[in-house]
């Protein structure tokens, strides 16, 4: 189900081009409005469809499993923190979904690059980067021998 | 050179009626190129379809007054404003080249229909516009080329490749370029001027005479795009998108522009 724009409604800002993992959104040569270049690796991650502001990518099924007439849009309202759905089927039937796409304002977690690099200790420990901190807990679980049940090791 | 009226003196090389029957001759070949672009790639039956589709899925009616209102919110907004645009650089240099150009071609054919004759008494304000237009042009122009082209911002591509696509704003640019060196190799009696000159009118000729291939037309698609965008929002239709979430604006926009290159 390879994405698709609508060229009317594309103002070209580059969005998809910026965010699809498949680097397949790029702007075409003639009109310089975003386009699919490879449908057939596409993945239908919507990452486009979501990111575009313009709301001009959709998706559409193959003809031979997903017959014209359905349709499954999604609306992104970054200040509300919120995603849409509003799924149409080919019998009229309708379903909206909304969902929370974060609980906190934009910014506001502190990106990786923004803690400190660790020490070379810590490059013998087994956890990752800023555990447990970053994770809110005291100690990370852990199995030692004498919890591990009797015969087995 | 911003209080002179470059074509007054060029009027002793090309007579009046010469420069006149050309910017006539471009207003046709705009007309002729937008109807052919209309025709060829069925844009007006693409707007056809889409609004009866718009109304074929409408949950609420929308009245003749509230149409007017949108075709007035349409023309101030979207059309007046650039609205439509979501980066506000790209909005900005819009609107710098949008009114910069059309100063430009306004002072341009008033000046040659009123004032094209030698030592003709052309008001300051005239020149002024077509040099200031062209100036906001330029700046408009060459911010969005260098700078906020896609092409360049998130493609990567260097902002020295050329495709179709550029028709219409390197012609435009060279255009409005060629018209200020003119303009000032003319001020300072250089012999190059009409050099300057020459490359004006190739370039002004390629912009007006390539409306069919190059995106000139979005002139008059994008509003029809932009109108046709409120309606489906106002009539419930929405483009079968789902209606915004009932929820408070309370975690503000990243305001993050593509530009990883």
């Amino acid at each position: 189900m390879p994405t698709f724009v609508y060229m009317t409604r594309c103002d070209g800002c580059g969005h998809c081009v910026d965010i699809c993992p498949s680097d397949i959104m790029h702007i075409d040569k003639t009109y310089r409005r975003a386009y699919n270049i490879e449908p057939n690796f596409c993945w239908e991650c919507y990452s486009c469809v979501k990111a575009c502001p313009q709301h001009a990518i959709d998706v559409r099924g193959y003809a031979d499993f997903a017959p014209l007439g359905h349709s499954v849009r999604v609306l992104r309202e970054e200040k509300k923190g919120t995603i849409s759905w509003k799924v149409i089927f080919r019998d009229g039937r309708e379903k909206s979904f909304e969902s929370p796409i974060r609980t906190t304002p934009w910014g506001s977690i502190k990106p990786p690059q923004d803690y400190a690099a660790p020490s070379e200790d810590k490059f013998k420990n087994q956890e990752l980067a800023h555990e447990p901190d970053a994770l809110n807990i005291d100690d990370l679980p852990a199995l030692t021998p004498d919890k591990l049940k009797q015969g087995v090791v | 050179m911003f209080t002179s009226n470059p074509f007054a003196e060029l009027s002793a090389f090309i007579s009046p009626s010469v420069m006149r029957t050309y910017i006539v001759v471009m207003v046709v070949l705009v007309v002729l190129g937008t109807i052919y672009d209309v025709l060829h790639k069925k844009s007006a039956k693409y707007f056809r379809e889409n609004m009866r589709k718009a109304k074929a899925n409408a949950t609420e009616k929308v009245g003749g007054s509230e149409m007017v209102s949108m075709a007035v919110k349409t023309a101030i907004v979207d059309v007046a404003a650039s609205g439509e645009f979501c980066n506000p650089r790209r909005r900005i240099a819009h609107l710098l080249t949008m009114y910069g150009f059309v100063a430009f071609a306004a002072a341009t054919a008033i000046m040659i229909f009123q004032y094209a004759t030698p030592g003709a008494a052309t008001p300051a304000i005239l020149p002024q516009l077509w040099h200031i237009g062209a100036l906001m042009v330029c700046v408009g122009g060459y911010w969005f080329w260098f700078f906020i082209r896609v092409d360049v911002a998130a493609e990567g591509s260097s902002p020295f490749r050329i495709m179709r696509a550029d028709l219409f704003i390197l012609s435009l640019l060279a255009s409005a370029t060629f018209a200020l060196l003119w303009s000032y190799l003319q001020t300072t009696g250089n012999s190059w001027a009409m050099a300057a000159f020459g490359l004006h009118i190739v370039a002004t000729t390629v912009l007006f005479g390539s409306v069919p291939w190059s995106k000139f037309a979005h002139m008059f698609f994008k509003p029809a795009a932009a109108f046709e965008k409120r309606l489906s929002a106002a009539n419930g239709s929405r483009s079968k998108l789902p209606a915004p979430a009932d929820k408070p604006e309370t975690f503000g926009s990243p305001v993050e522009q593509p530009r990883h290159y």
